[in-house]
């Protein structure tokens, strides 16, 4: 049984660690929260001095050729911090890239998304024309939208590469709960797409690596939650005691813990499932997003209750993790959808 | 970081898997699917002895004890094996996972080949004398009393909740041996033999109508001074170390159970129609989910070899099952719906669901109820003060 880190990967998640928690501080996130809820500082040097943004994205294509285990432990970490980053863009894109797109798309684009250079941002609609490569329809909700250099962009007949700056592309951000990762609207007229070779492979590795994603985040953003609020437990004096002397107070944090925990099984046994190509891959991710979704929002809206009147100010970061997981629960599928999922695998459809 | 098993260990797992479903086809059918801890006993110590005579029966053991020095894996394995085949759960699981680790770590060479024997050879079959009534989670509270006489050991009090018991032949009993001492020290740990004069067993019922636990009197009980596993005041240590292996190998066959109970769940689902409910079918969905994550949360703690620092998987995973399966009980009885709450003969005897939701409510209590885990989570887990001590 080896269903723990090797010491390759737990250095990996020491570096993502330590780079997060060193410099996406609250300080520099809240700046992007006020702009476009990217720290472009940020995102670069994560992207050129630490490397990591093509760490599960093959050497041929300059990446590093890990998994999507490794890429978890990276997400985890940015989570932790509510990163203002466009990483969920990164991954989307680049695995719908690499499993759906031509060479050629994959010569050009893959090297200039993980330099970070060129923002990708990726989204599916029901509501979009085709005519031949000639793409007329709009995309709501597309995360980073606004900030996006590059889209990958796709429906049931296909997937295509749109560029931001391509005639009758027109791109409407939203004030956004979730400041750090704020939505757009996407509207095209007429727009020529640069169609991949497999636009559904395309969505379903970029579905399934935005719930690797989001849940790993989850699971950092849930952790994050639990060691700030244990530290305000032992330093926070009422009666007399540090309030996490209380058992009131000391058993919610037990029960944030329990259910971190699982979410922590939850996201990597998902992402080593994909990365092993096992047949229960598609549970696992149904159960990672589902299950590390609703654990970071408990944990966020416990952040807040048990640190009381601080907690519901502007000022203090719980909202920044409270937003984060709000907006998780949200997208990439409801843990209702997700669930119900299960529930086909193993009951079949409803009558 | 990987997901599975190695090809030997596959191989291994079909060695398992053949002897055992050719033993619940054959001479042992008639056991096949219990699913209480009290049925049929006489057949389950025979079962007992079948695995010893073939070297199933401690497999994590030193081989010079009847054991196989299995590997951790390979325990895993064979405790997954022995639930998916339908085999009833070990009526000597106490002498198997408990008593006899607990022997090996702390007893000496003598006591090993008085007891380790028996054990391995299911002809001693034991039951744990902790709780009293005066002492269930605050355990460090133990009253009984064990003075030395003439060599022997007399020991006066009162256990409870002893599963077993009552086809037990040995229990290990905490006693307070240093005469107005308190808390965890002054205790000793000692062997003693059930069947003798100063032991009487009374059977508890429970709300599921079975009797599998009991209240155990001591009345001048005696047991040979060399009885003593440790010294004398080392029975908090022992009794800690001991309850370390009960967080072992079997948790993972332990939900293979967990899965035929849930399977048991989808096909009710499944022919009554609940299946069809949007609201049951979610609930099945988490229940699905919640059985993986525990099954990837015994993979993550058995494949953990740091034992420096605290292992978050191993110190919420008593509650976590707990509770997992105090839901599925419920879920069962909403799936079944009022018929559920009908048993089939004159007798209060119930079927696998509706005994699974009236047991299920003790699986929070026993082995640490849910507050106290709480409490460890909170105290060795996250470091918060410790919940102060009262006087009386």
């Amino acid at each position: 049984m080896e269903f723990a880190f090797t010491e390759e990967q737990q250095m990996i998640g020491e570096t993502a660690k330590a780079f997060f928690s060193e410099n996406a501080t609250s300080e520099r996130t809240r700046k992007a929260m006020a702009a476009d809820g990217v720290d472009r500082d940020l995102w670069t040097s994560f992207c050129t001095e630490l490397g990591l943004s093509g760490i599960a994205v093959p050497e041929a294509q300059g990446g590093a050729g890990l998994g999507q285990v490794e890429f978890a432990m990276v997400a985890e970490h940015a989570g932790a911090q509510v990163a203002a980053l466009p990483l969920l863009g990164l991954a989307m894109a680049s695995k719908a890239l690499l499993a759906g797109g031509t060479d050629a798309q994959k010569a050009k684009w893959l090297p200039e998304i993980i330099s970070g250079s060129t923002i990708a941002a990726c989204a599916g609609t029901d509501d979009l024309v085709v005519d031949g490569d000639t793409l007329t329809g709009s995309f709501t909700l597309v995360p980073h939208g606004g900030s996006a250099d590059v889209f990958v962009l796709g429906n049931v007949a296909g997937a295509w590469v749109v560029m931001r700056d391509a005639a009758g592309v027109s791109v409407t951000s939203h004030t956004t709960m979730d400041q750090t990762r704020p939505y757009a609207t996407i509207t095209l007229k007429g727009v020529a797409g640069d169609p991949l070779a497999d636009g559904a492979a395309a969505l379903q590795a970029a579905r399934e690596a935005g719930w690797i994603c989001v849940a790993a985040e989850a699971l950092g953003g849930a952790q994050e939650t639990l060691n700030r609020t244990v530290a305000y437990a032992k330093e926070r004096v009422q009666f007399g005691r540090p309030i996490g002397s209380f058992q009131a107070y000391k058993h919610r944090l037990a029960d944030m813990m329990i259910e971190i925990e699982q979410a922590r099984s939850a996201v990597y046994w998902a992402a080593c499932a994909v990365d092993e190509g096992a047949g229960d891959a598609q549970l696992a991710l149904h159960a990672a997003k589902s299950f590390a979704a609703d654990t970071y929002f408990k944990c966020a809206g416990d952040m807040i209750q048990l640190h009381g009147g601080i907690g519901f100010t502007w000022e203090h970061d719980a909202h920044l993790f409270f937003k984060r997981a709000r907006a998780i629960q949200s997208m990439l599928g409801h843990g209702n959808w997700h669930r119900e999922q299960v529930a086909t695998m193993i009951l079949g459809d409803a009558a | 970081m990987k997901l599975g098993f190695s090809a030997a260990e596959e191989d291994f797992r079909r060695e398992c898997a053949s002897w055992l479903n050719a033993q619940m086809a054959g001479e042992f059918k008639d056991i096949k699917g219990i699913s209480t801890l009290t049925e049929k006993a006489e057949r389950r110590k025979e079962w007992e002895q079948q695995l010893a005579a073939h070297k199933w029966s401690c497999i994590g053991w030193p081989e010079q004890w009847g054991g196989r020095n299995a590997t951790l894996a390979q325990q895993v394995i064979f405790a997954e094996e022995y639930a998916r085949a339908g085999v009833p759960g070990r009526v000597n699981h106490i002498g198997i996972e408990l008593a006899g680790p607990t022997i090996l770590a702390f007893g000496t060479d003598e006591q090993k080949k008085r007891f380790l024997p028996g054990i391995a050879a299911g002809q001693t079959i034991f039951c744990q004398g902790f709780s009293e009534p005066g002492a269930g989670s605050d355990l460090a509270s133990v009253r009984t009393k064990g003075r030395l006489e003439n060599g022997e050991w007399v020991v006066n009090g009162q256990k409870i909740w002893t599963s077993l018991a009552h086809i037990s032949d040995w229990i290990f009993v905490v006693t307070r041996t240093e005469e107005g001492s308190k808390g965890p020290k002054g205790l000793s740990f000692l062997m003693m033999d059930v069947k003798q004069p100063g032991v009487e067993i009374r059977g508890i019922k429970q709300i599921n109508g079975d009797a599998e636990f009991n209240e155990t009197f001591f009345t001048d009980a005696r047991c040979p001074e060399d009885s003593m596993i440790g010294a004398v005041g080392d029975g908090w240590k022992i009794a800690m170390g001991l309850l370390a292996f009960e967080r072992g190998v079997s948790t993972l066959g332990q939900q293979m159970g967990f899965r035929n109970e849930l399977n048991e769940i989808i096909a009710a689902a499944r022919a009554n129609g609940a299946a069809n409910d949007p609201l049951i079918r979610q609930r099945i969905a988490k229940a699905e989910i919640g059985l993986q994550l525990m099954r990837y949360g015994a993979m993550r703690m058995l494949s953990n070899t740091d034992h420096s620092k605290i292992d978050g998987a191993a110190l919420t995973y008593k509650i976590q099952w707990a509770s997992w399966r105090r839901s599925l009980g419920e879920l069962a009885m909403d799936v079944l719906g009022q018929g559920g709450e009908i048993a089939e003969g004159a007798d209060y005897e119930w079927d696998a669901l509706p005994n699974l939701f009236l047991f299920s409510r003790s699986d929070t209590i026993y082995g640490g109820t849910n507050q106290i885990q709480r409490n460890l989570i909170a105290e060795r887990g996250l470091g918060m003060p410790r919940e102060p001590r009262g006087d009386i």
